[in-house]
Formats: structure tokens, C-alpha cells, sequence
């Protein structure tokens, strides 16, 4: 049994145009300690999974189906109390936002120490004494000023490392960490990335990363999870992925991203690859493949018919009708 | 070189913000936003300004476009001052420098059709008389940046976000201008769309001429766009040099610093990271002596005494730094 499984999930939201497939039939599974990344582009549903996973997605508007076991638990029936108990104690949580994700009114101190005085009944002293060991743990220079400031006087980088603090207090088996860094000028995020390599050694926690970054992906992840318009259309291990990334979507994403180094001495300037056309609309239904429009390798059949998520190679499914398929894989 | 200007010329440009102070109180706070920045622009070119958030970046930018003004310093355009001109005067330099913004959706005025947006600059130019004239020249320009003539009866709403930057970048091409400043135009936008957005700007530029002066905060993206890039750290460039010689040979711990930062999208790729420590400091007290020593691998106690001068390390590759001979 892994950690989390996710299977079949299906999240739709009721619009004015009619109902929204944000995510429409997603399954995989996060194993103990592991780190995997969810990527894709704006509107692929990599955010409301993570909503979902963590109880925070309103019903309605939204409507949610499947499951999402939890060491076995499945969290869709889960009351909200069971949820409570879950959220920052098993599960923690770190947004890309993290101004808006802290409290204003509220200390450092006090919004670290609230998980632990909640989750592990400890006393005021010992939540004070816990915060100001995950703020040096967490690199804040001199944590024992730290502790009682208030999120206004921290910089965007030390915000994000308070909500990590935050996050990891109580020592989850699981971290949802939604665009952690994407907020960050990259100096920071080297910092950052770094942290929470270091951390997840150190605490053991699997962490589930949803970035749009194939930079972050490739410097954190152990697995990789590829979303298009709420389907999952490719998974590997991040060598696979990158080495022989076999959806069309997954090759057009990897040659669209600039690469330090790449343009350099070549006599002209270096197009891009272009994926051409847009993100079909999910509040009309799709028919085949939901990639199809814009691919380069669609065929007629494409346009009918969706295709099955398959192993094309050990560990590496892909959902697509000519991806190439590795002799020995099952 | 010839002794004809370069399109653009800044120099000395100085930007501070007072802060702080109430109505009776006299205010003796100011944010250090830019410090003596020089740099030029020409025809045709791509100059990039990179840097993280708060090194004044965007600020020479809104300057250049004297969107703000500036606190010292001059700016030419073809040789003419263009950093005292009133609103009148500036009404000429506006049709030939036109800025592109990071977020198109809160560029493009919602009640307006794409046609008006398009045809705004257009009339308070005075390029087209008639109705017809300006209809035919909306309909060109949306074309030319890759849409279709039908999305000129179209609200901004109706669009996707890289669709919006299009309309954005047809709106700046209208009074065809000698430079478009491209404010992290494309860091909104997906990959796949940014993609699009990059290869229409290279392309607009081959094709008329223009100078960009783009502003990002993505080495990647600056790297594939520029022919010369200025990287800036709290308002100083630190270093200028041409795409190849920056990139290859950093000459500025700071661009090293950055260039290491970036992640890649190669999980085989083998390198040691020069991770900076710490924050970037305020810009309200900044550091004596180079901006940079505070988070500086190489400093010395020189470092904190003397400025370090922009010196030409050859062939133009300029680096503020004592020590750019080591780096």
C-alpha cells in the first residue's frame, strides 16, 4: 500500500458555460519518503489536486469523485474533523504565495507553534521552544528574534522558509508543496530547493511538488507526473522523463523551454519550438485525445478515440496512441 | 565606432523614492531604486537588463518610457534629450518607444474592442484619417502578430492570456515604433505559449527593425532573446557584456552566482552550485562599497571601502568588480 493512491479522480465544477472537467479520471500513487512532481500548464488541474487532497476544495461549486486514500483512509469521506486532524500534523502544506498564506496579525512564533500546540497538545513554552528550533532548522538567521515577528517584517524568502517551518512542525508523512518557488527570484529558490531536499532526509517526508518549472522538476523530483487538461498523459522516473519523454506533449513542453547554454554560438538565433494553438476548453466535452489539436503526430484516430494510459517502457506509461513502446515492457 | 548616437543612450540615471514622512513630517528615507546606470541601445538591437526582484530593473524601464522621472542623469534618443521634455514634447517620442507590460490582463482596457484598443495609438498619432484606413491597418497588425482580422470586433476577455499579450504587442507595433520596451512581457505565460511570444518578437524585430529592450527576471529566456544583456543587482549594473561573453565567461561573482542558481531541465546535468547566501539587502541603506559584498564569496575588506567601477575587460564585456580579472 502506498502512502497516498489516488484513483480515478474526478473533479468537475459547475459553470455558467456548463460543467468544467478540471480533473477527469487521475490516478497515481505517492510512495513513503518519495518525491514526486506534478507538472503541466495553467489550467491542467495540478492545483485543485493538491486542493483536493488536502480537503480545501469547496463542494459545491465543485464536485468531487474517486478516491484519495491516505495510508489507506479514504479522505473524500473523511469528516471535517478527521481532516483537521490530518492537515499540518500528517499532512503539511506549503502554497506559492506565501504573503497571503501567513497571517498578518499573528506572530511567527505563534503560527508555527499553532499546529503543535493543536496536534501534539503541547504547552505555549514548549510551542515557542519547537518554533524557534524549525526556524534555525529551516536556516533563519537569529530565530530567537525571529519568533516573535510578524510576517510583514520577514523578506519574501524568509516567509517561505517560516511556512516551510510551519509546514513541517509536526513532522508529516506527506508535504503538498503547490509553486513553492515560483514567487522567488532564483537565488532564493536555489535556497529553498535546497532546504527542502535537505529536509526531506532529514524528516522523511514524501513530498508532492506541483511546479510548471521543468527546471525544478529535474533538480527535486524522483518521479514525474505530466497533466494535460486535467488527464495525466505521461508518468516516469525524472531520468526517463527527461531522457525519452515519449508524449508529444511532454517532447513539445521540454523543446519550448529557453535552455541556459543552448542559443549560444550558433551563428543565427535559435527559434523555439512552439507548441501551436491553446489549452482546449474543458466546459465542452472532449472527444479522443485532448491533445490531438495541437499535436504534431495526430492521426484521424486521434480525434476519436481517447487514448488508454499504457506502459511503454518499465515504469513509464504515457497515454497516446503512437508513442513508442519499449519491446520488453509488458 | 562611428559618431553617429546609438538609438538609445542612458547615462547616469538615477532613480530615488522617498519614503516614509507624513504630511508635516519631512521624510529622510529614500529607496536607492536605480544608481548610476549608463547603457545604450542600437537600432535593431536587443539589450536585455536581468536581475532579481528590487534591482531596479523595471525602474530604468519606467524611466526610459518617462512613465516616471528620473532623479538625475540623461537620456538621448538618436541624440536628443528626451529626460526634460514635457508631456507635449514627449507626445513625438512616444510613437517611436512603446512599452510592453508583464500582465496583459490588466493592460487592455475590458471595454474596449480589440479594434479600438489597436486603432487608439493609431489615431492619437494621427496615422490613419479614415475609419476604413484605420480598419485596414488594424487588421494588418493583428495579423502580423498572429491572429486573426475577425478578433478586432472581440472583447480583451475573449482571449487567452498569450492571445492578450499578442494584442498588447500589436497595440505597440501600431505607431511602428524604433523600440519596444518589454517588461517581463512573457513571464505570465506558459511555456508553450511563452514559446510563441518569444519566437513572434525575434521575428518582428528581424522583420522591422526594432530595438527591444527586454526585462526579465529568466536567464534562459534573456539568453535566447539578446544580443547584449546588462545584469543589475539593487540598482548598479554589475555587469554588460555581449551574449557570448557573458554567458561563457561570467566576469561578476554575481552573474556566476545566478547563472548557478538557475535550475535546469536535465536531471543528468553535473554541476557545483555557487548557492548565495542570504537576502538581498535594503535598498533604503544599502551596503558602503560594492552592493554585492554582503552576499559575496570573493569580498575583502577593499570590497566595502571603494565602489567598484564598470571596466572594460575587453571587446566591451564591462564587470563591476575589484576582482573580475579572478572570477
Amino acid at each position: 500500500m502506498a502512502l497516498l493512491e489516488v484513483r480515478d479522480l474526478q473533479i468537475h465544477f459547475r459553470t455558467a458555460t456548463g460543467v468544467n472537467r478540471a480533473v477527469d479520471g487521475l490516478s497515481f500513487d505517492i510512495e513513503a519518503g518519495e518525491a514526486l512532481a506534478v507538472v503541466g500548464e495553467s489550467g491542467c488541474g495540478k492545483s485543485v489536486t493538491s486542493m483536493s487532497i488536502l480537503g480545501l476544495l469547496p463542494t459545491p461549486p465543485g464536485k468531487i469523485a474517486g478516491q484519495i486514500r491516505f495510508r489507506g483512509q479514504n479522505l473524500l469521506n473523511a469528516s471535517e474533523s478527521r481532516m483537521r486532524k490530518l492537515r499540518g500534523a500528517e499532512i503539511g502544506m506549503i502554497f506559492q504565495e506565501p504573503m497571503t498564506s501567513l497571517n498578518p496579525v499573528f506572530t511567527i512564533g505563534q503560527q508555527i507553534g499553532e499546529s503543535v500546540r493543536l496536534h501534539e497538545k503541547a504547552s505555549r513554552a514548549e510551542a515557542r521552544d519547537r518554533a524557534i528550533e524549525m526556524l534555525r532548522l529551516v536556516g533563519i538567521p537569529s530565530p530567537e528574534r525571529r519568533v516573535d515577528e510578524y510576517p510583514h517584517q520577514l523578506s519574501g524568502g524568509m516567509r517561505q522558509r517560516a511556512m516551510i517551518a510551519i509546514a513541517l512542525a509536526c513532522n508529516p508523512a506527506l508535504l503538498v508543496a503547490d509553486e513553492p518557488t515560483t514567487a522567488l527570484d532564483v537565488t532564493i529558490q536555489a535556497q529553498i530547493l535546497d532546504l527542502m531536499q535537505d529536509l526531506r532526509s532529514k524528516v522523511g517526508s514524501a513530498v508532492m511538488l506541483i511546479t510548471h518549472d521543468l527546471g525544478v522538476v529535474a533538480e527535486f523530483a524522483e518521479r514525474v507526473l505530466v497533466m494535460y487538461a486535467g488527464r495525466k498523459v505521461e508518468e516516469a522516473t525524472v531520468r526517463d522523463l527527461f531522457r525519452t519523454p515519449r508524449h508529444p506533449y511532454t517532447q513539445g513542453l521540454l523543446k519550448a523551454v529557453p535552455r541556459l547554454g543552448s542559443s549560444l554560438g550558433a551563428e543565427t538565433s535559435v527559434r523555439l519550438a512552439e507548441i501551436p494553438g491553446r489549452v482546449p476548453d474543458l466546459s465542452k466535452p472532449l472527444r479522443g485525445c485532448a491533445f490531438a489539436d495541437r499535436c504534431p503526430r495526430a492521426q484521424e484516430v486521434c480525434h476519436r478515440i481517447d487514448p488508454a494510459l499504457e506502459t511503454k517502457a518499465a515504469g513509464h506509461l504515457a497515454a497516446c496512441h503512437f508513442a513508442p513502446r519499449e519491446v520488453s515492457a509488458a | 565606432m562611428t559618431d553617429a548616437p546609438h538609438l538609445i543612450e542612458v547615462r547616469n540615471l538615477v532613480k530615488r523614492f522617498p519614503i516614509g514622512g507624513g504630511l508635516f513630517s519631512r521624510s529622510h528615507k529614500v529607496v536607492h531604486a536605480v544608481s548610476d546606470v549608463s547603457f545604450h541601445i542600437a537600432r535593431g538591437e536587443t539589450l536585455s537588463l536581468v536581475g532579481e526582484s528590487g534591482c531596479g530593473k523595471s525602474t530604468v524601464g519606467k524611466c526610459l518610457a518617462r512613465l516616471i522621472p528620473l532623479t538625475e542623469g540623461e537620456i538621448t534618443l538618436d541624440g536628443q534629450r528626451i529626460d526634460g521634455l514635457s508631456r507635449s514634447q514627449m507626445k513625438p517620442v512616444r510613437k517611436r518607444l512603446n512599452v510592453v507590460f508583464q500582465d496583459p490582463f490588466s493592460s487592455l482596457n475590458p471595454r474596449m474592442t480589440v479594434e479600438d484598443l489597436v486603432a487608439e495609438p493609431l489615431r492619437s498619432h494621427g496615422m490613419a484619417r479614415t475609419r476604413a484606413e484605420r480598419h485596414a491597418r488594424v487588421g494588418d497588425l493583428l495579423e502580423k502578430v498572429g491572429l486573426a482580422r475577425e478578433a478586432m470586433a472581440r472583447m480583451p476577455h475573449q482571449f487567452s492570456g498569450g492571445q492578450r499579450q499578442r494584442i498588447c504587442i500589436a497595440r505597440a507595433l501600431a505607431s511602428e515604433p524604433d523600440i519596444i520596451i518589454c517588461d517581463e512581457a512573457v513571464s505570465a505565460l506558459d511555456v508553450s505559449v511563452q514559446a510563441q511570444i518569444i519566437n513572434l518578437l525575434m521575428d518582428l524585430q528581424k522583420d522591422l527593425g526594432l530595438a527591444l529592450l527586454f526585462i526579465s527576471h529568466d536567464l534562459a529566456v534573456v539568453e535566447h532573446m539578446s544580443d547584449r544583456i546588462a545584469v543589475m543587482y539593487l540598482g548598479r549594473i554589475m555587469e554588460i557584456a555581449d551574449r557570448e561573453s557573458l554567458f561563457r565567461h561570467p566576469r561578476h561573482p554575481y552573474t556566476r552566482a545566478l547563472l548557478s542558481a538557475v535550475p535546469l531541465p536535465d536531471p543528468e546535468a553535473d554541476r557545483d552550485r555557487a548557492v548565495l547566501t542570504g537576502d538581498v539587502p535594503s535598498p533604503i541603506d544599502p551596503p558602503s562599497g560594492c552592493f554585492f559584498r554582503t552576499r559575496c564569496p570573493m569580498a575583502t575588506d577593499r570590497c566595502a571601502a571603494e565602489v567598484p567601477a564598470l571596466r572594460d575587460m575587453g571587446a566591451g564585456h564591462m564587470s563591476a568588480c575589484h576582482y573580475a580579472e579572478d572570477v
